[in-house]
């Protein structure tokens, strides 16, 4: 079996420290590896040497590579799938894994297409079948999950080979195994062509007015609630709880609410106490934000509704109906 | 500027979904909309057409029902559309249906190809990505804002996690994958409506593009409803004992209020 390969990622903001969604991957990669009896390697490019490549090199891996090139200072897919299809070329891995960040999800359909082959997103489980890898993947917004296998699954040298992402958070860091021993590092010259694209400087919107991850209870809404004017009845739940008022994405986009109070992945991160989710149907991008929260109630009309996957304590049910129930109960037993 | 917008019809965001075990698929007989972000993908299009000048074409592949989106699109403001017709469209993988996209195209050359960053059922966010490789164009992707940077050239900003942007500029023809919340939609005007008549609407068949499944990458096994991994409470009863109770199991045995 060829060796899978693990392709890691540096925090945006903060180059030379690694995207802890890397060792997630190495994580899955290392599991996946032993039940198919194949090595692990990983990948790092870099402009250069920041000293992670001897970090990671810690982790049990078979090989680590170091691609070193100075177009490798900032991110583009042109140059990233250049760079990774020559080591890839060199490689010959059975699987590519790859964390399903908004980077990978920008260069990864591309590399996978460059390379004749195919690409399973967003994968939050596997397990074999007769010697080759069987994926699990939500679909439907997480309704439903796919049970996904590759068209001609690989494993032989000269094999394409198979790229998947594996959802931020369905692996875990911790369990990424430490080597015996350093591993091997490899430097694998690559010479990519300029890129088409040119980026600028990573950047904040407007300062973030609101810092909702010191609040302990945060009331959370969601599209359920259909209408702006009806947000003065999560406003009244949330002054009656003394919790910070919170939203899915959607309202913020709207302009419902202030962009600052979004939570999730493209918004903040909190674990309070308390997480009440309503009218929020439990996306992973918002789940990603909140999930980490110690009491998660989840108050929706729709019993399959994701967000029930989370939650502690689920009230199937009406909003409009429930809410007043609850500000009513409140206000009888404060 | 000459757009193509990539509209998915998908089912409609509150639709009750089952699964026809023949087909391992969900049972057809549910509404369906316009997937969310193409919505945002075709308003960006409209915009840059208002502000630029060209013509937006509107792309569906789907069964015949799909040809709704188009007809929206059209009562919106796209100047023509077309639909890539296949029956079993939905099991294509995103290869396929980028390939089917692609192929459709051929002999047309559009400054922009605009797609929603991901598709409300398949979620496999890289359709819009694959026609840039098949293409040999340059893409970008979760768009939240586009606009001209000179001479065959546009400047657009990427969300990145957390919070975080960059401006990216590059030459077009380009590729991008729209992020919802870019802009608000417009609804369709009965002027909009009545004029969308007569605009034209092109049909092909998967079948004269040569494309079908045999052409993907991955197979899917199987759909099945996700297991529940955590022990979740439910509180039973009328809205009025149901408040009462979780209060009670906030109160006493969470103990957060
Ligand atoms: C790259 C990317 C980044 C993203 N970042 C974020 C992010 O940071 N944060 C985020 O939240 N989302 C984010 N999203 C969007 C995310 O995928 C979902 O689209 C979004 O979270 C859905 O919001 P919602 O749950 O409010 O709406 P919906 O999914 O529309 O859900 C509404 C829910 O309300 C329920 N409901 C309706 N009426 C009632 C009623 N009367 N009573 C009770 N319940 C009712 C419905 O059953 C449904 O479950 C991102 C998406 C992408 C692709
Ligand atoms: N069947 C289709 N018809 C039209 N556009 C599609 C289709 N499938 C995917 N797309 C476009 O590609 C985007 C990404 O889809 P996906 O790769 O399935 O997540 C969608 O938002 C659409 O813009």
């Amino acid at each position: 079996m060829q060796p899978i390969l693990v392709v890691t990622e540096q925090k945006i903001t903060a180059p030379g420290k690694l995207n802890p969604a890397s060792l997630e991957a190495v994580a899955a990669a290392q599991d996946l590896a032993q039940r198919l009896g194949a090595k692990v390697a990983a990948v790092l490019l870099e402009a250069r040497d920041s000293g992670l490549a001897a970090e990671l090199a810690a982790r049990k891996l078979d090989r680590l590579y170091h691609l070193l090139h100075p177009a490798l200072a900032s991110y583009s897919p042109d140059v990233w799938v250049q760079s990774l299809v020559q080591l890839i070329t060199h490689v010959q891995p059975s699987l590519v894994l790859l964390p399903h960040t908004y980077q990978v999800r920008d260069f990864a359909p591309q590399l996978a297409t460059r390379m004749g082959a195919g690409l399973v997103t967003d994968v939050t489980a596997f397990h074999t079948d007769s010697g080759h890898a069987v994926f699990l993947r939500p679909m439907f917004q997480g309704k439903w999950s796919a049970e996904v296998e590759f068209a001609s699954p690989s494993g032989a040298p000269g094999d394409l080979p198979g790229f998947v992402t594996l959802q931020i958070g369905a692996f875990r860091a911790d369990q990424a195994l430490a080597g015996d021993s350093p591993a091997p590092i490899e430097a694998v010259p690559v010479s990519p062509d300029p890129s088409r694209l040119a980026a600028g400087e990573i950047f904040q919107e407007a300062k973030q007015a609101v810092d909702l991850s010191q609040a302990p209870i945060i009331v959370s809404v969601g599209r359920g609630i259909k209408e702006p004017k009806n947000l003065d009845l999560i406003r009244e739940l949330a002054t009656a709880l003394g919790a910070e008022l919170a939203a899915s994405r959607p309202i913020c986009d709207a302009g419902w609410l202030p962009m600052d109070r979004q939570i999730g992945s493209s918004g903040q991160t909190v674990a309070p106490k308390l997480y009440l989710a309503i009218g929020i149907s439990g996306a992973i991008q918002h789940l990603v934000g909140m999930k980490g929260s110690r009491t998660i109630v989840a108050i929706n009309k729709d019993p399959e509704a994701p967000i029930f996957e989370v939650a502690d304590y689920g009230v199937v049910g009406n909003l409009f109906e429930v809410v007043p129930a609850l500000l009513a109960a409140l206000k009888a037993t404060p | 500027m000459k757009i193509l917008v990539c509209l998915k019809q998908v089912p409609a965001k509150d639709a009750p979904l089952k699964l026809d075990p023949q087909a391992a698929w969900i049972r057809d007989d549910v509404s369906y909309e316009v997937n969310e972000p193409d919505a945002f993908a075709l308003e960006t299009a409209l915009r840059l057409k208002e502000a630029q000048g060209g013509e937006v074409v509107a792309l569906t592949l789907g069964p015949a029902r799909a040809a709704q989106v188009l007809r929206e699109a059209l009562a919106k403001g796209a100047d023509r559309a077309l639909h890539l017709e296949g029956a079993d469209a939905h099991l294509l993988d995103p290869f396929a249906a980028a390939e089917a996209i692609t192929r459709a195209i051929a002999g047309e050359s559009f400054d922009l190809i605009l797609t929603g960053l991901q598709s409300d059922d398949g979620g496999y966010g890289q359709t819009g990505v694959i026609v840039a490789e098949l293409l040999g164009a340059p893409h970008a992707t979760i768009i939240m804002h586009i606009e001209p940077a000179g001479e065959k050239r546009i400047r657009v900003k990427r969300e990145l996690e957390g919070g975080n942007f960059q401006f990216v500029e590059m030459p077009t023809p380009a590729v991008l994958t729209i992020q919802s919340g870019i802009n608000r939609l417009r609804y369709a005007t009965l002027m909009g409506i009545k004029q969308a008549k007569n605009k034209p609407l092109a049909r092909t068949t998967l079948e004269e593009l040569g494309v079908s499944p045999s052409l993907n990458r991955q197979r899917l096994r199987r759909l099945f409803l996700p297991t529940k991994s955590k022990g979740t409470t439910l509180i039973p009863g009328t809205p009025k004992e149901q408040a009462a109770i979780l209060l009670e199991h906030l109160r006493n045995d969470a103990r957060v209020l």
